[in-house]
């Protein structure tokens, strides 16, 4: 177990001016599960490459416990890595596979034969040693992955996308197996993924990634009540939340045929005359005065119903989303009128995109 | 000028023709009737190729098994006599045992460079133009690689101007090359014959290697430098395993073809000096002896010997294709 530090750390690639990674700075504590997140290209993989040293670091450093490990190699740095395509060996048995870096580093066959027998006992694996891995299924393989991380015992485990090769429902039950796993091995890992829900459901922390930057790091419960910015509000949570330009008025912004109140010391000092404004789906609710929109779809999922409209007056055109009770939920094509519950109102400032509230 | 105008014309003609003739074929085997089409079109296709197959190759090889227990003219039946001859005669002893050290050398040290040149030339700059080097014997026939390399290896008298690349590279090494053409130094000879195979088969092997190591995903190699491999154990554990199929396709397609390797020794030595090979000596034998005997006896050998890793191909092809499914 240890801590990961990322000081300063970016990754340009050759041929680019524009770093694939900028000035990460993360702090991982031991033990804990840290989930990066973010939409494709914004590089989170390449900091979890660093991090394994398959990508140089241009500046800054890396730090696992108080080890700087910036120009350590790879295999010097005491740290396992789940692949997404898994990266098994096709020539090696299941039991060789899981065993090849014990192996490697000079462990006796014993010793090798006793820690792969335990992995395989945790993972479920017992009776696949001796098979290949292309005489197992996905999940299985899935398993063989992560037995080859376990075996090893490092400091750190570095996953990245280990899941999305795998079914849907596989996927959810593999997410919790990860889950419960890491915990009781109480190993530092550090997760990749591009999916929100899993980076909720599965990190202690996470860290939303855009363009290279740091956008937000915290607990899933801190990214999704109080998003630092208006991608980190976008980007977390499903649906989405609603994002508005609205228009400042006296003592608020309009919303139709109301005024949302702002505190004055908000308005003042917002750029431009107007504030980017977020509410959750759940947090709207039908009333008759607020804003209007038209009801393109309504999804009905059990109890609840998400109503999909687009706003009428302000930030007209705007797709709205908006979850109301599932057993009496409004036409299609009628208009309905929304307004936001008081405390759940996030305030963005329109030009840098910053929270203001 | 009429002349020549009337053989463009015919030319003509008879392309025209060739076409009009197929592609009246294939219209009657589409507009075969219903019942029993496919075996009509099965025999209609193969028919061809199964007539020319017949006569062009079955036909001459039950005449050679027939010709190899029958004397120098095919007048009289001999029995194993030929058979015989080919493992007491002391010439012919050692054209078998310059075959088998083809058989072992050839393949092993083509593929051996081939591999080692394609993992070292593997995504460095200019690898095209690596690659393009060592692949052009391959576009050289192996009459003319056979003059290129008799030049390399030609000797004058010590005290005047060699013209041989090989002696002159000895002499300024300070080699004393007073042992005379080095073509005629027998066992010496047949290694420096081999050399100029390794030459030829070597860019096939790397190309065809090079290939197979691309295709080796990089997460594996990726994972193997995480769990701690050194390039030694890279190449032991991961890089060889993976490219298996690709080197035993290799080694084997080498392997037929230095069996049958003829060009090579007729060009260079024409089989003086102990260097004639099982393919030299049954054309010699036959053709230039008139033996036709001992070189259809000979052709059997080679036949017989080429058996075994056609099969072991084949084998090894089945089991691929099972593995893959």
């Amino acid at each position: 177990m240890a801590t990961v530090t990322f000081e300063n750390a970016t990754r340009i690639y050759p041929g680019s001016t524009k770093p694939a990674v900028d000035c990460l700075n993360l702090q991982i504590e031991e033990g804990e599960f840290l989930v990066l997140v973010g939409p494709s290209g914004c590089g989170k993989s390449t900091s979890l490459r660093m991090l394994a040293g398959l990508e140089d670091v241009n500046s800054g450093r890396i730090l696992i416990g108080d080890r700087d490990v910036t120009q350590v190699p790879p295999k010097d740095r005491d740290i396992a890595m789940v692949f997404q395509s898994y990266a098994l060996y096709p020539h090696m048995t299941v039991a060789d596979n899981m065993g090849f870096a014990l192996k490697i580093a000079g462990m006796s066959k014993d010793e090798i034969k006793k820690r792969v027998a335990e992995a395989a006992e945790i993972l479920d694996l017992t009776e696949f040693l001796g098979r290949k891995p292309k005489a197992l299924s996905g999940g299985q393989r899935q398993r063989v992955a992560m037995g080859r991380a376990i075996v090893r015992n490092p400091q750190v485990y570095l996953m990245d996308e280990p899941l999305s090769n795998l079914d849907a429902k596989l996927r959810v039950q593999t997410r919790t197996q990860i889950g419960t796993l890491q915990r009781r091995l109480g190993v530092t890992t550090v997760y990749v993924t591009h999916d929100q829900v899993e980076a909720m459901t599965m990190g202690d922390r996470v860290a939303v990634l855009k363009d290279g930057l740091l956008m937000q790091v915290g607990t899933p419960r801190h990214l999704y009540d109080r998003p630092d910015n208006v991608f980190v509000a976008g980007f977390m949570g499903s649906p989405a939340m609603n994002l508005l330009e609205l228009t400042m008025a006296d003592g608020g912004v309009r919303m139709g045929d109301i005024v949302l109140p702002v505190e004055r010391s908000i308005l003042d000092a917002a750029t431009g005359s107007s504030l980017t404004v977020g509410m959750r789906p759940e947090d709207l609710s039908l009333s008759d005065h607020g804003l209007a929109i038209t009801v393109d779809l309504v999804e009905v999922v059990g109890a609840d119903a998400y109503i999909h409209g687009r706003a009428l007056s302000e930030d007209s055109g705007k797709p709205v989303v908006a979850r109301t009770d599932g057993r009496r939920p409004p036409e299609k094509g009628s208009t309905v009128h929304l307004t936001p519950k008081p405390d759940h109102v996030h305030l963005f400032d329109s030009v840098s995109g910053q929270r203001v509230s | 000028m009429d002349d020549w105008q009337s053989k463009v014309t015919m030319l003509g003609v008879g392309v025209a023709a060739f076409f009009g003739v197929v592609g009246l074929l294939l219209l009657l085997a589409d507009r075969a009737p219903k019942t029993g089409r496919e075996k009509f079109q099965l025999l209609f296709f193969m028919g061809p190729a199964s007539l020319l197959l017949l006569v062009g190759l079955v036909y001459p090889s039950l005449k050679t098994l027939m010709y190899s227990f029958q004397n120098s003219d095919g007048s009289q039946w001999v029995g194993l006599r030929n058979y015989k001859w080919m493992f007491t005669q002391d010439d012919i002893l050692i054209v078998l045992r310059n075959t088998g050290i083809w058989i072992l050398v050839t393949p092993l040290a083509a593929t051996a460079i081939g591999l080692l040149y394609a993992i070292l030339i593997d995504r460095k700059r200019g690898e095209v133009v690596a690659k393009t080097l060592l692949f052009m014997p391959m576009a050289i026939s192996f009459v003319g690689a056979g003059i290129i390399w008799k030049f390399v290896y030609e000797y004058r008298s010590p005290n005047k101007d060699q013209i041989g690349l090989l002696p002159q590279i000895m002499k300024w090494l300070g080699f004393d090359i007073k042992g005379g053409a080095m073509l005629m130094n027998a066992p010496l000879n047949t290694f420096l014959l081999i050399v100029v195979m390794v030459w030829i088969w070597a860019g096939f092997a790397m190309v065809v290697l090079s290939a197979a190591i691309k295709a080796i995903p990089t997460d594996i190699i990726e994972a193997a430098r995480l769990d701690g491999v050194s390039s030694w154990q890279m190449f032991w554990r991961i890089t060889l395993p993976s490219v298996r199929p690709s080197v035993i396709v290799v080694y084997m397609t080498i392997t037929i073809g230095v069996l049958k390797v003829f060009d090579i020794v007729r060009t260079m030595t024409q089989g003086f000096h102990e260097t004639s090979v099982v393919a030299y000596e049954m054309y010699f034998q036959a053709f230039q002896g008139n033996e036709y005997g001992h070189g259809a006896a000979l052709a059997v050998a080679l036949f017989v010997l080429v058996l075994p890793i056609v099969g072991f191909q084949v084998h090894q092809m089945r089991r691929q294709r099972q593995e893959a499914r």
